[in-house]
């Protein structure tokens, strides 16, 4: 049989003849022209809008949640943000509240947020593939579209886009941001807020420039080894280092060392107080000296009781020289011109309880038996080659060595790093968050040959800080300026004078802020002229007192004289004056006893101020605000006045809140309160 | 024929095996005892953001018939709604105590996780945990009670905050407590919130916070009072005329 002959047997053999080909052709049509309205039919979301016509159909208010559906492919397309999202082709219930016992999704109403779907659609926050219509496409990543959907622990993280403030509702996000800035994370990466700021550190790790008259060689040495085995707060990282090398950096570290213009007073450096009595009185020393107000100690239970501005003092006496202590003590700014402790006005007695207390905390374990052998040149240098390759100038200030730039990878876009182009470690799952935490929590992992250091964190601490960092997107670049909420910019107010030197010299601003500079553990004190009395301010600032009981942690005592503490008054009461006040003041001599008495019962009645504040301390119980049993010989009666009517103005965040008082309530209050001066104070300034 | 036929067959069983991947997980421990009941020890009704690690582990312990701890018996974790265990299975200690760690999933409300263990005799044994998975609202609201309402309103102090439960002469009512809360409205809570305890016939210590708090900040505190109520809130919803 010849070719032709063998096809058109063959095709006989397949179809019959012409007729019954025809129509078997026929038939082939029509079922490929109905594959396509059969996948319209069959499609995903289709599928989906038919389930929730059925879901609401036995509801009671099946009517208008039926007349507020749209079937049909729907989506939210906003140019100017980028986004085009058809979520809400399945989403269908986003916007009905009265479905909210559905728990299924897609058919969850969204939760209470304080956006509308219609401004900034769902991929801003959630990310995903807005504008896929499968649920695979739109929720995970594939091959050409790589961007899952964020989980919901990192919500957070969009928010952070645009919010460079610190909005209350994010607290993850807060955290992490903090926790890069307090954990020395930005000295070695770059990071910029979407604004363009570049993220600064928080924490103040110390200059090594005299650390030999500090600390011994072999502290150095076990420290480098593990730096929580001396600390368990402490926030340097463990690099992990080997023996030999923690033996040559404390060996350069030592050899860099300079010594310091010491103060060298009259008196000798006082030898430390050992016998039990000097070891009671150095412990009460450390208590009302309020050291734990920034320092902290672990107790005999094991918890660590105190603040955390300076560094723990658990063993700090396996740490310190005694003679470099005292000098310490006597005046830090000489060692560390940065420091955020203060210069307490101690004298040699003082100095010396201190330092056996602190002498007395030290841990045989710690040091172990470790004797370091006298180092060798070579040492020396290979020691120098380590902190130049561990980038220890990153944070520290050493001789020598220079503060290395772009040390470590930028993470201003880390957010938006495209997975192809991420080496994840064996047996991490392919998503950036996982990515990110793995990096923080064993950056080892991913080649022995890294740089980054072990860090000590919670789990919690770990999930905030790839909420702060996944908010690092290109997204936040790329959003209109108009949406930003800036963060608040940082101050340089410095105050100049007598009284600017005063302030550093105690180091105020460790604690309070003025004029938008300074820390926050302690009352702002931008308005302090307008709040309180001149003769109270003098004797406060000599012998500071417990205003608020609860508080544990306190003002020191800094032992000024007369002289310092008038100069400080009369620059706080000048300068430091409200311009609220100048429309209208309280004159306190025209309060009658009638006011008074009227006050006191508005007092204890219709405001029920003694909830939080003590005025007659044997009936009186409340402690959350500061007791009020000499308030009057305190305050200012403008204050007063001011504060009953708005708190937060005058003081944003106090727990006081608006009372929004009548000036007729606000005027009898304050005539109860100005007349509280009972037990009046025996150290009455002298100009 | 027959060699030819046998070479193929030992090539695709080959083939199977080297392609099929295994679940190389770890296996299953063996209990080594058995308990009859599951108490829980801590770590019930914890309240922590979407999808996040609660702060405590959960604790269950394994007694037999007697009530005295066994050690070494298996108990099982398991929850729905992407509730997350590290680890969710193991043996008891040596003082009858399995803990785990908990991830809630990523919806906001609550989750109920089951421990469950054998006894000799395979009968399963259970205890159902709730926990609380906080959404923004929730959040949001945990902050401002952080601020303006716990000093009074959580009786237990820590070292950073004392508690003022105990100097009022009222008792103001723990967060957690639903019964009073769940029988008010959103609307009469939004009151006694923003006018004062007196604006609603109780305590003036209850201070009006309408000046202070923004309306969202005081949905937000009704939302989180909402979700931490034991018993758990009920809404009402909305009711529709019937046909």
């Amino acid at each position: 049989m010849s070719l032709p002959q063998r096809v058109r047997s063959a095709w006989r053999y397949l179809f019959g003849d012409a007729a019954s080909a025809f129509g078997t052709l026929s038939a082939v049509l029509l079922i490929v022209l109905a594959i396509v309205p059969a996948k319209d039919y069959f499609r995903e979301w289709l599928g989906y809008q038919k389930q929730y016509l059925r879901l609401i159909r036995g509801r009671g208010d099946a009517t208008s949640l039926s007349r507020r559906f749209q079937g049909g492919l729907q989506q939210i397309w906003m140019p100017d943000l980028g986004v085009v999202d058809r979520c809400t082709t399945c989403h269908t219930a986003l916007k009905e509240a009265s479905l909210v016992d559905i728990k299924t999704e897609p058919f969850r109403p969204h939760p209470a947020i304080p956006h509308r779907l219609t401004e900034f659609g769902c991929v801003i926050c959630h990310r995903g593939q807005g504008a896929a219509t499968t649920v695979e496409e739109a929720h995970s990543s594939t091959k050409s579209w790589e961007e899952p959907i964020l989980p919901a622990r990192y919500l957070e993280a969009s928010c952070g886009q645009c919010h460079l403030d610190r909005p209350m509702g994010t607290p993850r996000l807060n955290q992490g941001r903090d926790a890069l800035a307090q954990y020395g994370c930005v000295r070695c990466h770059t990071i910029k807020s979407p604004d363009g700021v570049i993220m600064t550190g928080s924490d103040a790790p110390p200059p090594l420039l005299h650390i030999a008259e500090k600390t011994t060689r072999e502290w150095i040495a076990a420290w480098l080894k593990n730096p929580q085995s001396y600390a368990g707060s402490a926030t340097m990282p463990n690099f992990q280092l080997a023996d030999d090398e923690t033996r040559d950096i404390s060996a350069f570290l030592i050899a860099q060392s300079t010594s310091y213009p010491s103060h060298q007073g009259p008196e000798p450096a006082p030898a430390a107080s050992q016998d039990a009595a000097a070891l009671q009185a150095g412990t009460s020393l450390y208590g009302e000296s309020f050291c734990s107000s920034c320092h902290a100690m672990q107790n005999a239970a094991g918890m660590l009781v105190g603040g955390n501005l300076g560094p723990e003092l658990t063993r700090a006496g396996s740490k310190v020289k005694t003679g470099w202590l005292a000098e310490w003590l006597r005046d830090p700014k000489t060692y560390d011109p940065d420091t955020r402790m203060p210069r307490y006005r101690l004298d040699a007695r003082q100095v010396g309880l201190l330092i056996g207390f602190l002498s007395s905390k030290s841990d045989s374990d710690f040091l172990g038996t470790t004797q370091l052998a006298a180092a060798t040149a070579a040492q020396i240098e290979h020691g120098k080659t380590l902190v130049i390759e561990r980038g220890c100038a990153n944070c520290h200030a050493i001789n020598g060595v220079k503060k290395p730039e772009n040390f470590a990878p930028e993470l201003t876009l880390v957010g938006s790093r495209p997975l192809e182009k991420i080496l994840f470690a064996p047996g991490v799952p392919h998503t950036l968050a996982d990515y990110i935490g793995a990096k923080i929590r064993q950056p080892r992992s991913f080649g022995n040959a890294l740089k980054m250091p072990q860090y000590t964190l919670a789990p919690q601490q770990i999930g905030a800080l790839e909420t702060a960092l996944l908010a690092q997107t290109q997204l936040a670049q790329t959003l209109p300026v108009s949406l930003r909420i800036p963060g608040r910019a940082s101050s340089n107010y410095r105050p100049a004078g007598k009284a600017g030197q005063l302030i550093d010299d105690m180091r105020c601003f460790s604690c309070h802020k003025i004029n938008g500079y300074g820390g926050g553990m302690a009352p702002e004190l931008t308005w302090e002229g307008s709040s309180v009395q001149r003769a109270w301010l003098v004797s406060f600032l000599k012998n500071p007192n417990t205003l608020r009981p609860a508080l544990i942690r306190r003002m020191p005592k800094f032992d000024v004289t007369d002289a310092e503490a008038n100069i400080l008054t009369d620059y706080i009461m000048t300068v430091y004056q409200t311009p609220a006040f100048d429309q209208e003041t309280t004159d306190a001599s025209r309060f009658t006893a009638a006011d008074a008495e009227h006050g006191k019962e508005l007092f204890y009645g219709k405001y029920a101020c003694q909830s939080c504040h003590i005025i007659d301390p044997k009936k009186d119980r409340g402690y959350i605000g500061p007791t009020l049993t000499q308030v009057g010989a305190r305050l200012t009666a403008s204050w007063i006045s001011h504060w009953l009517k708005n708190a937060q103005s005058l003081r944003p965040g106090t727990s006081e809140p608006v009372w929004n008082m009548s000036d007729e309530d606000a005027r009898a209050v304050t005539a109860f309160l100005v007349a509280q001066k009972n037990a009046p104070r025996k150290e009455v300034a002298q100009r | 024929m027959n060699r030819a036929w046998l070479g193929w067959i030992v090539l695709a069983v080959g083939m199977t095996g080297a392609c099929s991947r295994r679940a190389t997980g770890p296996a299953e421990a063996q209990p080594k005892a058995f308990g009859a009941a599951l108490v829980l020890v801590s770590g019930d009704k914890q309240a922590a953001g979407v999808g996040s690690l609660l702060d405590q582990p959960v604790v269950v312990q394994a007694n037999d018939e007697k009530g005295t701890a066994v050690a070494g018996a298996l108990v099982k974790f398991a929850g729905a709604g992407g509730v997350t265990f590290d680890p969710d299975h193991g043996l008891t200690g040596s003082d009858g105590q399995f803990s785990t760690n908990v991830s809630l999933g990523g919806v906001h409300g609550r989750y109920q996780i089951v421990a469950t263990t054998r006894d000799s005799a395979g009968r399963k044994a259970e205890i159902r945990v709730d926990e609380i998975a906080l959404g923004y609202q929730e959040t949001l609201g945990k902050q401002v009670s952080d601020i303006h309402c716990v000093r009074c309103h959580d009786s237990e102090s820590t070292p950073e905050r004392v508690s003022n439960h105990d100097n009022l002469s009222a008792q103001a009512h723990a967060f957690t407590d639903g019964a009073t809360p769940n029988a008010m409205s959103d609307a009469d809570l939004a009151a006694i919130i923003s006018h004062g305890g007196a604006a609603l016939g109780k305590s003036a210590e209850m201070p009006p916070y309408g000046n202070t708090l923004t309306k969202p900040e005081i949905d937000a505190l009704i939302g989180l009072l909402r979700a931490l109520a034991d018993p758990p809130y009920r809404p009402q919803g909305i009711f529709y005329a019937g046909k």
